[in-house]
Protein backbone atom coordinates (compact mmCIF):
# COMPACT_ATOMS: atom_id res chain seq x y z
CA UNK A 1 0.00 0.00 0.00
CA UNK A 2 2.69 2.47 1.04
CA UNK A 3 4.94 1.36 -1.77
CA UNK A 4 2.12 1.87 -4.25
CA UNK A 5 1.55 5.35 -2.90
CA UNK A 6 5.24 6.22 -3.16
CA UNK A 7 5.37 4.91 -6.71
CA UNK A 8 2.40 7.05 -7.65
CA UNK A 9 4.07 10.10 -6.16
CA UNK A 10 7.23 9.44 -8.13
CA UNK A 11 5.33 8.88 -11.37
CA UNK A 12 3.34 12.03 -10.84
CA UNK A 13 6.53 13.96 -10.22
CA UNK A 14 8.09 12.65 -13.43
CA UNK A 15 5.20 13.63 -15.62
CA UNK A 16 3.22 16.48 -14.19
CA UNK A 17 0.25 17.69 -16.22
CA UNK A 18 -0.45 21.35 -15.73
CA UNK A 19 -4.03 22.32 -14.95
CA UNK A 20 -3.91 24.28 -18.20
CA UNK A 21 -1.55 24.09 -21.15
CA UNK A 22 -2.55 27.41 -22.67
CA UNK A 23 -2.93 25.93 -26.16
CA UNK A 24 -5.70 27.18 -28.44
CA UNK A 25 -7.34 30.57 -28.20
CA UNK A 26 -10.41 32.11 -26.62
CA UNK A 27 -13.51 31.91 -28.82
CA UNK A 28 -15.33 35.20 -29.34
CA UNK A 29 -19.09 35.50 -28.92
CA UNK A 30 -19.29 36.18 -32.63
CA UNK A 31 -17.41 33.02 -33.51
CA UNK A 32 -19.62 30.97 -31.23
CA UNK A 33 -22.84 32.50 -32.60
CA UNK A 34 -21.80 31.87 -36.18
CA UNK A 35 -21.43 28.13 -35.52
CA UNK A 36 -23.93 27.46 -32.78
CA UNK A 37 -27.11 26.15 -34.35
CA UNK A 38 -28.12 23.68 -31.68
CA UNK A 39 -31.60 23.51 -30.26
CA UNK A 40 -32.60 21.75 -27.05
CA UNK A 41 -36.01 20.07 -26.65
CA UNK A 42 -37.15 22.95 -24.41
CA UNK A 43 -36.80 25.25 -27.42
CA UNK A 44 -33.58 26.97 -26.39
CA UNK A 45 -31.65 27.96 -29.52
CA UNK A 46 -34.68 28.32 -31.82
CA UNK A 47 -34.18 31.38 -34.03
CA UNK A 48 -36.64 34.23 -34.51
CA UNK A 49 -39.17 33.66 -37.25
CA UNK A 50 -42.38 31.75 -37.82
CA UNK A 51 -44.21 29.73 -40.43
CA UNK A 52 -47.34 27.76 -41.21
CA UNK A 53 -48.47 24.65 -43.04
CA UNK A 54 -49.90 26.48 -46.06
CA UNK A 55 -46.59 28.13 -46.83
CA UNK A 56 -44.83 24.90 -45.96
CA UNK A 57 -46.88 22.93 -48.45
CA UNK A 58 -45.71 25.12 -51.33
CA UNK A 59 -42.09 24.76 -50.26
CA UNK A 60 -42.48 21.03 -49.71
CA UNK A 61 -43.87 20.49 -53.19
CA UNK A 62 -41.00 22.28 -54.87
CA UNK A 63 -38.08 21.26 -52.61
CA UNK A 64 -38.91 17.97 -50.91
CA UNK A 65 -41.58 16.00 -52.76
CA UNK A 66 -39.17 14.65 -55.39
CA UNK A 67 -37.53 12.44 -52.76
CA UNK A 68 -40.13 12.12 -50.02
CA UNK A 69 -43.28 11.76 -52.16
CA UNK A 70 -46.03 14.22 -53.05
CA UNK A 71 -47.67 14.00 -49.63
CA UNK A 72 -44.86 12.43 -47.59
CA UNK A 73 -46.43 8.98 -47.68
CA UNK A 74 -45.42 7.64 -51.10
CA UNK A 75 -41.94 6.28 -50.35
CA UNK A 76 -40.92 3.60 -47.86
CA UNK A 77 -37.37 4.87 -47.35
CA UNK A 78 -37.41 8.08 -45.33
CA UNK A 79 -41.16 8.27 -45.35
CA UNK A 80 -42.07 11.37 -43.37
CA UNK A 81 -45.80 11.04 -42.77
CA UNK A 82 -47.90 8.48 -40.86
CA UNK A 83 -50.34 9.35 -38.12
CA UNK A 84 -49.67 7.86 -34.68
CA UNK A 85 -51.67 4.71 -34.08
CA UNK A 86 -52.34 3.67 -37.66
CA UNK A 87 -50.93 0.46 -39.14
CA UNK A 88 -48.01 1.92 -41.09
CA UNK A 89 -44.77 0.05 -40.28
CA UNK A 90 -42.42 2.82 -41.42
CA UNK A 91 -41.11 5.06 -38.67
CA UNK A 92 -42.19 8.62 -39.25
CA UNK A 93 -42.36 11.99 -37.55
CA UNK A 94 -45.94 11.21 -36.50
CA UNK A 95 -45.46 7.75 -35.11
CA UNK A 96 -41.87 7.80 -33.90
CA UNK A 97 -40.34 11.24 -33.26
CA UNK A 98 -40.45 12.31 -29.59
CA UNK A 99 -39.73 16.06 -29.98
CA UNK A 100 -40.99 18.67 -32.43
CA UNK A 101 -37.78 20.71 -32.04
CA UNK A 102 -35.89 17.88 -33.73
CA UNK A 103 -37.91 18.38 -36.92
CA UNK A 104 -36.78 22.00 -37.17
CA UNK A 105 -33.20 21.19 -36.19
CA UNK A 106 -32.77 18.34 -38.63
CA UNK A 107 -34.33 20.07 -41.64
CA UNK A 108 -32.20 23.14 -41.02
CA UNK A 109 -29.01 21.06 -40.74
CA UNK A 110 -29.41 18.51 -43.43
CA UNK A 111 -32.29 19.11 -45.86
CA UNK A 112 -32.96 19.31 -48.72
CA UNK A 113 -30.46 16.51 -49.19
CA UNK A 114 -29.32 17.90 -52.53
CA UNK A 115 -28.84 21.41 -51.13
CA UNK A 116 -28.30 21.26 -47.36
CA UNK A 117 -28.17 24.54 -45.47
CA UNK A 118 -30.01 26.43 -48.21
CA UNK A 119 -33.27 27.16 -46.37
CA UNK A 120 -34.06 30.32 -44.41
CA UNK A 121 -35.29 30.00 -40.83
CA UNK A 122 -38.75 31.14 -41.96
CA UNK A 123 -38.84 28.37 -44.57
CA UNK A 124 -37.77 25.79 -41.99
CA UNK A 125 -40.57 26.91 -39.65
CA UNK A 126 -43.11 26.52 -42.44
CA UNK A 127 -41.82 23.11 -43.48
CA UNK A 128 -41.89 22.03 -39.84
CA UNK A 129 -45.48 23.25 -39.51
CA UNK A 130 -46.44 21.46 -42.72
CA UNK A 131 -44.94 18.13 -41.62
CA UNK A 132 -46.45 18.38 -38.13
CA UNK A 133 -49.86 19.10 -39.68
CA UNK A 134 -49.57 16.26 -42.20
CA UNK A 135 -48.72 13.91 -39.33
CA UNK A 136 -51.91 14.89 -37.52
CA UNK A 137 -50.10 16.68 -34.70
CA UNK A 138 -51.08 20.33 -35.19
CA UNK A 139 -53.86 22.27 -36.85
CA UNK A 140 -53.39 23.38 -40.45
CA UNK A 141 -53.68 27.04 -39.46
CA UNK A 142 -51.30 27.06 -36.51
CA UNK A 143 -48.46 29.56 -36.74
CA UNK A 144 -45.25 27.88 -35.53
CA UNK A 145 -42.46 29.94 -33.94
CA UNK A 146 -39.64 29.94 -31.37
CA UNK A 147 -42.09 30.24 -28.48
CA UNK A 148 -44.54 27.46 -29.23
CA UNK A 149 -42.64 24.75 -31.14
CA UNK A 150 -41.19 23.10 -28.01
CA UNK A 151 -44.69 22.92 -26.51
CA UNK A 152 -46.04 20.79 -29.37
CA UNK A 153 -46.74 17.37 -27.86
CA UNK A 154 -45.43 14.48 -29.92
CA UNK A 155 -47.53 11.34 -29.42
CA UNK A 156 -44.62 8.88 -29.59
CA UNK A 157 -42.77 10.54 -26.74
CA UNK A 158 -44.36 8.35 -24.08
CA UNK A 159 -42.90 5.24 -25.74
CA UNK A 160 -39.28 6.15 -25.06
CA UNK A 161 -37.25 4.44 -22.35
CA UNK A 162 -33.58 4.78 -21.53
CA UNK A 163 -31.15 2.00 -22.34
CA UNK A 164 -31.64 -0.74 -19.77
CA UNK A 165 -28.85 -3.05 -20.88
CA UNK A 166 -26.16 -3.29 -18.23
CA UNK A 167 -23.87 -6.12 -19.30
CA UNK A 168 -23.68 -9.14 -17.00
CA UNK A 169 -25.52 -12.41 -17.39
CA UNK A 170 -28.72 -11.14 -18.99
CA UNK A 171 -30.03 -10.35 -22.46
CA UNK A 172 -32.05 -7.20 -22.93
CA UNK B 1 -10.68 -14.59 -52.36
CA UNK B 2 -10.34 -14.38 -56.08
CA UNK B 3 -7.07 -14.72 -57.90
CA UNK B 4 -8.15 -12.56 -60.78
CA UNK B 5 -5.86 -9.63 -61.15
CA UNK B 6 -6.96 -6.48 -62.92
CA UNK B 7 -5.02 -6.26 -66.11
CA UNK B 8 -3.60 -2.81 -65.38
CA UNK B 9 -2.23 -3.77 -61.98
CA UNK B 10 -0.80 -6.88 -63.53
CA UNK B 11 0.87 -5.06 -66.35
CA UNK B 12 2.37 -2.51 -63.97
CA UNK B 13 3.76 -5.19 -61.70
CA UNK B 14 5.07 -7.18 -64.60
CA UNK B 15 6.61 -4.13 -66.20
CA UNK B 16 8.46 -3.18 -63.04
CA UNK B 17 9.72 -6.61 -62.14
CA UNK B 18 10.67 -7.71 -65.59
CA UNK B 19 11.32 -4.74 -67.78
CA UNK B 20 12.67 -6.87 -70.53
CA UNK B 21 9.90 -9.42 -70.43
CA UNK B 22 7.25 -9.82 -73.05
CA UNK B 23 4.58 -7.32 -72.15
CA UNK B 24 2.37 -7.27 -75.13
CA UNK B 25 -0.95 -8.65 -76.04
CA UNK B 26 -0.26 -11.88 -74.28
CA UNK B 27 -0.54 -11.97 -70.52
CA UNK B 28 2.95 -12.31 -69.01
CA UNK B 29 3.40 -15.01 -66.40
CA UNK B 30 5.61 -14.14 -63.40
CA UNK B 31 9.18 -15.13 -64.08
CA UNK B 32 11.42 -17.13 -61.80
CA UNK B 33 12.04 -14.44 -59.15
CA UNK B 34 15.53 -15.78 -58.44
CA UNK B 35 16.67 -15.04 -61.97
CA UNK B 36 15.86 -11.32 -62.38
CA UNK B 37 16.28 -8.25 -60.18
CA UNK B 38 13.17 -7.26 -58.29
CA UNK B 39 11.50 -3.86 -58.09
CA UNK B 40 13.49 -0.94 -56.62
CA UNK B 41 12.61 0.57 -53.24
CA UNK B 42 9.69 2.97 -53.61
CA UNK B 43 7.99 5.88 -51.88
CA UNK B 44 4.86 3.97 -50.99
CA UNK B 45 4.31 0.33 -50.27
CA UNK B 46 1.63 -1.59 -52.12
CA UNK B 47 -0.32 -4.77 -51.79
CA UNK B 48 0.80 -7.80 -53.73
CA UNK B 49 -1.13 -7.82 -56.99
CA UNK B 50 -2.19 -11.32 -55.97
CA UNK B 51 -4.12 -9.94 -52.97
CA UNK B 52 -7.30 -7.98 -53.63
CA UNK B 53 -9.23 -7.45 -50.40
CA UNK B 54 -11.98 -4.91 -50.96
CA UNK B 55 -14.62 -3.08 -49.01
CA UNK B 56 -18.19 -3.63 -50.11
CA UNK B 57 -19.94 -0.31 -50.65
CA UNK B 58 -23.63 0.55 -50.69
CA UNK B 59 -25.12 4.03 -50.97
CA UNK B 60 -24.69 4.73 -47.26
CA UNK B 61 -21.90 2.48 -46.02
CA UNK B 62 -18.98 0.30 -46.99
CA UNK B 63 -18.06 -2.92 -45.24
CA UNK B 64 -14.77 -4.43 -44.06
CA UNK B 65 -13.85 -7.78 -45.67
CA UNK B 66 -13.52 -9.61 -42.34
CA UNK B 67 -13.10 -12.96 -44.09
CA UNK B 68 -9.93 -11.75 -45.84
CA UNK B 69 -8.19 -10.39 -42.74
CA UNK B 70 -5.83 -11.89 -40.15
CA UNK B 71 -5.25 -10.80 -36.57
CA UNK B 72 -7.10 -7.78 -35.27
CA UNK B 73 -5.91 -4.57 -36.94
CA UNK B 74 -7.97 -3.44 -39.91
CA UNK B 75 -5.77 -1.96 -42.65
CA UNK B 76 -6.86 1.68 -42.79
CA UNK B 77 -8.04 1.49 -46.39
CA UNK B 78 -10.32 -1.41 -45.43
CA UNK B 79 -11.88 0.30 -42.39
CA UNK B 80 -15.66 0.31 -42.70
CA UNK B 81 -17.43 3.55 -43.62
CA UNK B 82 -20.79 4.96 -42.68
CA UNK B 83 -21.78 8.54 -43.24
CA UNK B 84 -25.01 10.47 -43.51
CA UNK B 85 -23.96 12.93 -46.18
CA UNK B 86 -20.80 11.58 -47.75
CA UNK B 87 -17.14 12.26 -47.00
CA UNK B 88 -16.24 15.97 -46.80
CA UNK B 89 -12.90 17.45 -47.83
CA UNK B 90 -11.47 19.50 -44.95
CA UNK B 91 -8.33 21.63 -45.16
CA UNK B 92 -6.25 20.81 -42.05
CA UNK B 93 -4.89 24.36 -42.01
CA UNK B 94 -8.42 25.77 -41.73
CA UNK B 95 -9.71 23.12 -39.35
CA UNK B 96 -10.96 24.37 -35.98
CA UNK B 97 -12.66 22.71 -33.02
CA UNK B 98 -14.87 24.98 -30.91
CA UNK B 99 -15.66 23.95 -27.32
CA UNK B 100 -18.26 26.12 -25.60
CA UNK B 101 -21.49 26.10 -23.61
CA UNK B 102 -21.20 25.32 -19.89
CA UNK B 103 -17.48 26.03 -19.69
CA UNK B 104 -15.40 28.72 -18.02
CA UNK B 105 -13.47 29.55 -21.17
CA UNK B 106 -15.00 28.86 -24.58
CA UNK B 107 -12.05 28.01 -26.80
CA UNK B 108 -11.04 27.21 -30.36
CA UNK B 109 -8.35 24.66 -31.13
CA UNK B 110 -6.66 24.30 -34.47
CA UNK B 111 -5.36 20.89 -35.51
CA UNK B 112 -1.83 21.87 -34.54
CA UNK B 113 -3.09 22.98 -31.12
CA UNK B 114 -4.72 19.58 -30.58
CA UNK B 115 -1.45 17.89 -31.50
CA UNK B 116 0.49 19.83 -28.85
CA UNK B 117 -1.48 18.25 -26.01
CA UNK B 118 -0.29 14.94 -24.54
CA UNK B 119 -0.90 12.30 -27.24
CA UNK B 120 -2.71 9.18 -26.16
CA UNK B 121 -2.91 5.97 -28.25
CA UNK B 122 -5.10 2.93 -27.89
CA UNK B 123 -6.14 -0.01 -30.00
CA UNK B 124 -9.89 -0.44 -30.07
CA UNK B 125 -12.74 -1.27 -32.42
CA UNK B 126 -15.48 0.93 -33.81
CA UNK B 127 -18.69 -0.83 -34.76
CA UNK B 128 -21.84 0.58 -36.32
CA UNK B 129 -24.81 -0.34 -34.15
CA UNK B 130 -26.77 -1.32 -37.27
CA UNK B 131 -24.37 -4.19 -37.95
CA UNK B 132 -26.48 -7.24 -38.68
CA UNK B 133 -27.69 -8.58 -42.00
CA UNK B 134 -29.24 -11.94 -42.74
CA UNK B 135 -31.50 -13.51 -45.34
CA UNK B 136 -29.59 -15.98 -47.53
CA UNK B 137 -26.96 -18.68 -47.20
CA UNK B 138 -24.45 -17.10 -49.57
CA UNK B 139 -23.42 -14.28 -47.25
CA UNK B 140 -19.88 -13.46 -46.12
CA UNK B 141 -18.84 -12.15 -42.68
CA UNK B 142 -18.39 -8.83 -44.51
CA UNK B 143 -22.03 -8.84 -45.57
CA UNK B 144 -23.37 -10.08 -42.23
CA UNK B 145 -21.33 -7.89 -39.86
CA UNK B 146 -18.65 -6.00 -41.79
CA UNK B 147 -19.43 -2.69 -40.09
CA UNK B 148 -16.79 -3.27 -37.43
CA UNK B 149 -13.10 -2.42 -37.77
CA UNK B 150 -10.15 -1.91 -35.50
CA UNK B 151 -7.33 0.62 -35.49
CA UNK B 152 -4.76 2.15 -33.24
CA UNK B 153 -6.19 5.62 -32.59
CA UNK B 154 -4.06 8.52 -31.41
CA UNK B 155 -5.26 11.86 -30.16
CA UNK B 156 -5.90 14.03 -27.16
CA UNK B 157 -8.02 12.84 -24.25
CA UNK B 158 -11.27 14.73 -23.85
CA UNK B 159 -10.53 14.96 -20.11
CA UNK B 160 -7.49 17.08 -21.01
CA UNK B 161 -9.52 19.38 -23.28
CA UNK B 162 -12.35 19.60 -20.75
CA UNK B 163 -9.84 20.73 -18.10
CA UNK B 164 -8.39 23.25 -20.53
CA UNK B 165 -11.76 24.94 -21.10
CA UNK B 166 -12.94 24.49 -17.51
CA UNK B 167 -16.08 22.39 -17.93
CA UNK B 168 -18.70 23.33 -15.35
CA UNK B 169 -19.38 20.64 -12.74
CA UNK B 170 -23.08 21.13 -13.62
CA UNK B 171 -22.58 20.07 -17.25
CA UNK B 172 -23.88 16.54 -17.73
CA UNK B 173 -24.08 16.20 -21.54
CA UNK B 174 -22.21 17.50 -24.53
CA UNK B 175 -23.19 17.84 -28.13
CA UNK B 176 -20.68 16.62 -30.72
CA UNK B 177 -21.17 18.14 -34.16
CA UNK B 178 -19.53 17.15 -37.42
CA UNK B 179 -18.74 19.40 -40.37
CA UNK B 180 -20.17 17.13 -43.03
CA UNK B 181 -23.20 18.11 -45.12
CA UNK B 182 -25.51 16.57 -42.50
CA UNK B 183 -23.78 18.63 -39.76
CA UNK B 184 -24.33 15.42 -37.84
CA UNK B 185 -24.86 15.67 -34.12
CA UNK B 186 -25.05 13.39 -31.10
CA UNK B 187 -25.48 14.08 -27.38
CA UNK B 188 -22.97 12.31 -25.15
CA UNK B 189 -22.85 12.12 -21.35
CA UNK B 190 -19.91 14.13 -19.97
CA UNK B 191 -19.05 11.10 -17.82
CA UNK B 192 -18.13 9.11 -20.94
CA UNK B 193 -16.01 11.97 -22.23
CA UNK B 194 -14.10 12.04 -18.95
CA UNK B 195 -13.82 8.27 -18.70
CA UNK B 196 -12.08 7.44 -21.99
CA UNK B 197 -13.29 9.77 -24.76
CA UNK B 198 -10.75 11.33 -27.07
CA UNK B 199 -10.38 13.56 -30.09
CA UNK B 200 -8.45 11.32 -32.47
CA UNK B 201 -6.36 12.70 -35.30
CA UNK B 202 -4.36 9.61 -36.19
CA UNK B 203 -5.18 6.06 -37.18
CA UNK B 204 -2.63 3.27 -37.42
CA UNK B 205 0.31 5.63 -37.25
CA UNK B 206 -0.76 8.24 -39.80
CA UNK B 207 -3.34 10.97 -40.12
CA UNK B 208 -6.91 9.68 -39.92
CA UNK B 209 -8.34 8.84 -43.33
CA UNK B 210 -11.06 11.14 -44.72
CA UNK B 211 -13.56 8.26 -44.53
CA UNK B 212 -12.80 7.97 -40.79
CA UNK B 213 -13.10 11.68 -40.03
CA UNK B 214 -10.03 13.59 -41.26
CA UNK B 215 -8.65 15.67 -39.75
CA UNK B 216 -10.20 14.85 -36.35
CA UNK B 217 -13.04 12.83 -34.91
CA UNK B 218 -14.59 11.97 -31.60
CA UNK B 219 -13.58 8.52 -30.41
CA UNK B 220 -15.63 6.85 -27.69
CA UNK B 221 -14.24 3.35 -27.14
CA UNK B 222 -16.91 0.65 -27.08
CA UNK B 223 -19.80 2.96 -28.00
CA UNK B 224 -21.97 2.65 -31.07
CA UNK B 225 -20.22 3.92 -34.19
CA UNK B 226 -22.53 6.85 -34.81
CA UNK B 227 -21.58 8.52 -31.52
CA UNK B 228 -17.95 8.69 -32.69
CA UNK B 229 -18.72 11.89 -34.62
CA UNK B 230 -16.36 12.34 -37.56
CA UNK B 231 -15.00 15.64 -38.91
CA UNK B 232 -15.85 17.12 -35.51
CA UNK B 233 -16.07 20.90 -35.45
CA UNK B 234 -17.97 21.78 -32.29
CA UNK B 235 -18.55 20.51 -28.77
CA UNK B 236 -21.20 22.21 -26.64
CA UNK B 237 -21.46 21.44 -22.94
CA UNK B 238 -25.01 21.36 -21.58
CA UNK B 239 -27.15 20.11 -18.70
CA UNK B 240 -29.47 18.11 -20.96
CA UNK B 241 -29.32 16.03 -24.14
CA UNK B 242 -30.28 17.79 -27.39
CA UNK B 243 -32.48 14.97 -28.76
CA UNK B 244 -31.09 15.21 -32.27
CA UNK B 245 -32.49 13.22 -35.16
CA UNK B 246 -29.62 10.71 -34.83
CA UNK B 247 -30.64 9.84 -31.25
CA UNK B 248 -34.41 9.78 -31.76
CA UNK B 249 -35.55 8.90 -35.28
CA UNK B 250 -32.40 6.80 -35.78
CA UNK B 251 -30.13 4.81 -33.46
CA UNK B 252 -33.05 3.93 -31.19
CA UNK B 253 -34.71 0.54 -31.24
CA UNK B 254 -38.16 -0.82 -30.62
CA UNK B 255 -38.23 -3.35 -27.82
CA UNK B 256 -41.12 -5.12 -26.08
CA UNK B 257 -44.59 -3.55 -25.72
CA UNK B 258 -43.91 -0.99 -28.42
CA UNK B 259 -41.33 0.79 -26.24
CA UNK B 260 -38.45 2.57 -27.93
CA UNK B 261 -35.03 2.31 -26.34
CA UNK B 262 -32.88 5.43 -26.54
CA UNK B 263 -29.24 6.23 -25.77
CA UNK B 264 -28.21 2.60 -26.27
CA UNK B 265 -24.54 3.45 -26.32
CA UNK B 266 -22.62 0.30 -25.36
CA UNK B 267 -21.88 -2.29 -28.01
CA UNK B 268 -22.66 -5.71 -26.53
CA UNK B 269 -20.20 -8.58 -26.82
CA UNK B 270 -20.08 -10.40 -30.12
CA UNK B 271 -17.96 -12.82 -32.10
CA UNK B 272 -17.84 -14.21 -35.60
CA UNK B 273 -15.91 -17.05 -37.16
CA UNK B 274 -14.09 -15.62 -40.16
CA UNK B 275 -12.45 -18.93 -41.13
CA UNK B 276 -14.00 -21.08 -42.31
CA UNK B 277 -16.82 -18.95 -43.60
CA UNK B 278 -18.60 -18.32 -46.90
CA UNK B 279 -17.23 -18.29 -49.63
CA UNK B 280 -14.24 -20.33 -48.45
CA UNK B 281 -13.73 -24.01 -49.23
CA UNK B 282 -12.39 -26.49 -46.70
CA UNK B 283 -11.02 -30.03 -46.71
CA UNK B 284 -11.57 -32.91 -44.35
CA UNK B 285 -8.91 -33.13 -41.61
CA UNK B 286 -7.41 -30.49 -39.37
CA UNK B 287 -9.02 -27.08 -39.56
CA UNK B 288 -8.06 -24.16 -37.37
CA UNK B 289 -11.29 -22.28 -36.75
CA UNK B 290 -10.48 -18.56 -36.43
CA UNK B 291 -12.39 -15.41 -35.77
CA UNK B 292 -12.71 -12.21 -33.82
CA UNK B 293 -14.59 -11.40 -30.64
CA UNK B 294 -15.16 -8.01 -29.04
CA UNK B 295 -17.15 -6.18 -26.39
CA UNK B 296 -17.89 -2.51 -25.90
CA UNK B 297 -18.11 -3.06 -22.17
CA UNK B 298 -14.60 -4.33 -21.53
CA UNK B 299 -12.36 -7.26 -22.29
CA UNK B 300 -13.30 -10.54 -23.86
CA UNK B 301 -13.22 -13.12 -21.09
CA UNK B 302 -13.59 -16.18 -23.32
CA UNK B 303 -14.93 -17.41 -26.62
CA UNK B 304 -16.69 -20.75 -26.89
CA UNK B 305 -16.84 -22.66 -30.14
CA UNK B 306 -19.27 -25.40 -31.11
CA UNK B 307 -18.67 -27.75 -34.04
CA UNK B 308 -21.90 -29.72 -33.59
CA UNK B 309 -24.61 -27.11 -34.11
CA UNK B 310 -24.52 -25.83 -30.54
CA UNK B 311 -24.77 -29.11 -28.61
CA UNK B 312 -21.26 -28.95 -27.14
CA UNK B 313 -19.05 -25.93 -26.61
CA UNK B 314 -15.28 -25.71 -26.12
CA UNK B 315 -13.19 -22.73 -25.07
CA UNK B 316 -11.15 -21.28 -27.90
CA UNK B 317 -7.61 -19.95 -27.48
CA UNK B 318 -7.52 -16.16 -27.20
CA UNK B 319 -4.59 -14.41 -28.84
CA UNK B 320 -2.78 -12.22 -26.32
CA UNK B 321 -2.78 -9.38 -25.59
CA UNK B 322 -6.52 -9.26 -24.90
CA UNK B 323 -7.33 -5.56 -24.92
CA UNK B 324 -10.19 -3.58 -23.46
CA UNK B 325 -12.97 -2.81 -25.98
CA UNK B 326 -10.96 -4.38 -28.76
CA UNK B 327 -11.26 -7.06 -31.39
CA UNK B 328 -9.65 -10.19 -29.97
CA UNK B 329 -8.43 -12.99 -32.23
CA UNK B 330 -9.54 -16.49 -31.27
CA UNK B 331 -8.52 -19.89 -32.60
CA UNK B 332 -9.80 -23.40 -32.14
CA UNK B 333 -8.11 -26.45 -33.63
CA UNK B 334 -10.57 -29.04 -34.86
CA UNK B 335 -10.49 -32.23 -36.87
CA UNK B 336 -13.35 -32.33 -39.36
CA UNK B 337 -14.59 -35.78 -40.31
CA UNK B 338 -16.07 -34.49 -43.56
CA UNK B 339 -19.70 -34.87 -42.46
CA UNK B 340 -22.12 -31.95 -42.80
CA UNK B 341 -22.12 -29.96 -39.58
CA UNK B 342 -22.63 -26.49 -38.16
CA UNK B 343 -19.91 -24.44 -36.50
CA UNK B 344 -20.46 -21.32 -34.40
CA UNK B 345 -18.87 -19.15 -31.72
CA UNK B 346 -20.10 -17.11 -28.78
CA UNK B 347 -18.27 -14.40 -26.89
CA UNK B 348 -18.34 -13.87 -23.12
CA UNK B 349 -17.03 -10.56 -21.80
CA UNK B 350 -15.62 -9.63 -18.42
CA UNK B 351 -19.01 -8.42 -17.18
CA UNK B 352 -20.27 -12.00 -17.59
CA UNK B 353 -22.39 -11.15 -20.63
CA UNK B 354 -22.79 -14.06 -23.03
CA UNK B 355 -23.46 -13.41 -26.73
CA UNK B 356 -27.07 -14.44 -27.39
CA UNK B 357 -28.72 -16.33 -30.19
CA UNK B 358 -31.11 -14.44 -32.45
CA UNK B 359 -33.97 -16.26 -30.70
CA UNK B 360 -32.79 -15.05 -27.28
CA UNK B 361 -32.71 -11.49 -28.62
CA UNK B 362 -36.24 -11.85 -30.00
CA UNK B 363 -37.41 -13.33 -26.68
CA UNK B 364 -35.95 -10.34 -24.84
CA UNK B 365 -37.03 -7.60 -27.24
CA UNK B 366 -40.08 -8.97 -29.01
CA UNK B 367 -40.68 -9.88 -32.65
CA UNK B 368 -40.82 -6.20 -33.63
CA UNK B 369 -37.33 -5.57 -32.31
CA UNK B 370 -35.43 -2.90 -34.16
CA UNK B 371 -32.30 -3.41 -36.23
CA UNK B 372 -29.79 -1.76 -33.90
CA UNK B 373 -27.64 -3.67 -31.40
CA UNK B 374 -28.40 -7.06 -32.89
CA UNK B 375 -25.41 -9.28 -32.09
CA UNK B 376 -26.48 -12.91 -32.50
CA UNK B 377 -24.37 -16.04 -32.62
CA UNK B 378 -23.43 -16.65 -36.28
CA UNK B 379 -23.49 -20.23 -37.56
CA UNK B 380 -21.78 -21.67 -40.64
CA UNK B 381 -22.76 -24.94 -42.29
CA UNK B 382 -19.91 -27.09 -43.58
CA UNK B 383 -21.19 -29.32 -46.35
CA UNK B 384 -19.68 -32.62 -47.39
CA UNK B 385 -18.24 -31.10 -50.57
CA UNK B 386 -16.26 -28.61 -48.47
CA UNK B 387 -18.41 -25.57 -49.22
CA UNK B 388 -19.24 -23.31 -46.29
CA UNK B 389 -22.61 -21.56 -46.08
CA UNK B 390 -24.10 -19.02 -43.70
CA UNK B 391 -27.09 -20.27 -41.72
CA UNK B 392 -29.68 -17.50 -41.83
CA UNK B 393 -32.42 -17.59 -39.23
CA UNK B 394 -35.96 -16.32 -39.59
CA UNK B 395 -36.50 -12.97 -37.94
CA UNK B 396 -39.24 -10.88 -39.49
C1 LIG C 1 -32.54 14.56 -53.04
C2 LIG C 1 -33.44 13.85 -52.18
C3 LIG C 1 -34.03 14.60 -50.99
C4 LIG C 1 -34.66 15.82 -50.98
C5 LIG C 1 -34.90 16.77 -52.14
C6 LIG C 1 -35.09 16.02 -49.62
N1 LIG C 1 -34.74 14.96 -48.85
FE1 LIG C 1 -35.16 14.74 -46.88
N2 LIG C 1 -34.10 12.99 -46.87
C7 LIG C 1 -33.42 12.45 -47.94
C8 LIG C 1 -32.61 11.36 -47.50
C9 LIG C 1 -31.70 10.47 -48.36
C10 LIG C 1 -32.80 11.25 -46.11
C11 LIG C 1 -32.12 10.27 -45.13
C12 LIG C 1 -30.77 10.84 -44.75
C13 LIG C 1 -30.07 10.01 -43.69
O1 LIG C 1 -30.60 9.01 -43.24
O2 LIG C 1 -28.99 10.40 -43.28
C14 LIG C 1 -33.78 12.27 -45.75
C15 LIG C 1 -34.28 12.46 -44.48
C16 LIG C 1 -35.21 13.42 -44.14
C17 LIG C 1 -35.84 13.53 -42.85
C18 LIG C 1 -35.63 12.59 -41.68
C19 LIG C 1 -36.44 11.33 -41.88
C20 LIG C 1 -36.34 10.37 -40.72
O3 LIG C 1 -37.23 9.51 -40.59
O4 LIG C 1 -35.41 10.43 -39.91
C21 LIG C 1 -36.65 14.63 -42.88
C22 LIG C 1 -37.51 15.15 -41.76
C23 LIG C 1 -36.52 15.20 -44.20
N3 LIG C 1 -35.65 14.44 -44.94
C24 LIG C 1 -37.16 16.34 -44.62
C25 LIG C 1 -36.97 16.92 -45.87
C26 LIG C 1 -37.51 18.19 -46.25
C27 LIG C 1 -38.39 19.07 -45.38
C28 LIG C 1 -37.11 18.42 -47.52
C29 LIG C 1 -37.37 19.63 -48.38
C30 LIG C 1 -36.87 20.88 -47.86
C31 LIG C 1 -36.31 17.29 -47.93
N4 LIG C 1 -36.24 16.40 -46.90
C32 LIG C 1 -35.76 17.15 -49.19
C33 LIG C 1 -33.50 12.87 -49.24
C34 LIG C 1 -34.07 14.07 -49.64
Amino acid sequence: MRRGFLLMMILAACNPEPSRFGFGRAATVREIDSLNISITPDGKGLPVGSGNAALGQVLYTSKCAACHGATGTEVSNNRLVAVFGDTVKAKTIGNYWPYATTVFDYIRRAMPYNSPGSLTNEEVYSLTAFLLWRNGIIDSTKEINAHNLAAVVMPAKTLYINDDRRGGDEIR
Amino acid sequence: MSNKIPRRTWLKAAAVTAVASLVGNTRAEPQDPTKTQGASPGKLGSRSPFEQPEKKPSDISSRTPLQDLYGTITPSDLHFERSHAGVPVIDPEKYELLIHGMVERPMIFRLKDLKRFPAFSRIAFIECSGNFRTGKTTMTPQEICGLTSQSEWTGVMLSTLFREVGVSPKASWFLAEGSDAAVMTRSIPVSKGLEDGMIAYAQNGEAIRPQQGYPARLFLPGWEGNTNVKWIRRIELSDQPFMTREETSKYTETVKDGKIRQFSFDMDARSVITYPSYPQQVEKGWIEIRGIAWSGRGKIDSVEVSTDAGKNWTKAILQEPVLDKAHTYFRHLWRWDGQTTEIMSRAIDDTGYRQPTLQQLINARGTDMGGYHVNPVTAWVLQQDGTVLFKPEKWK
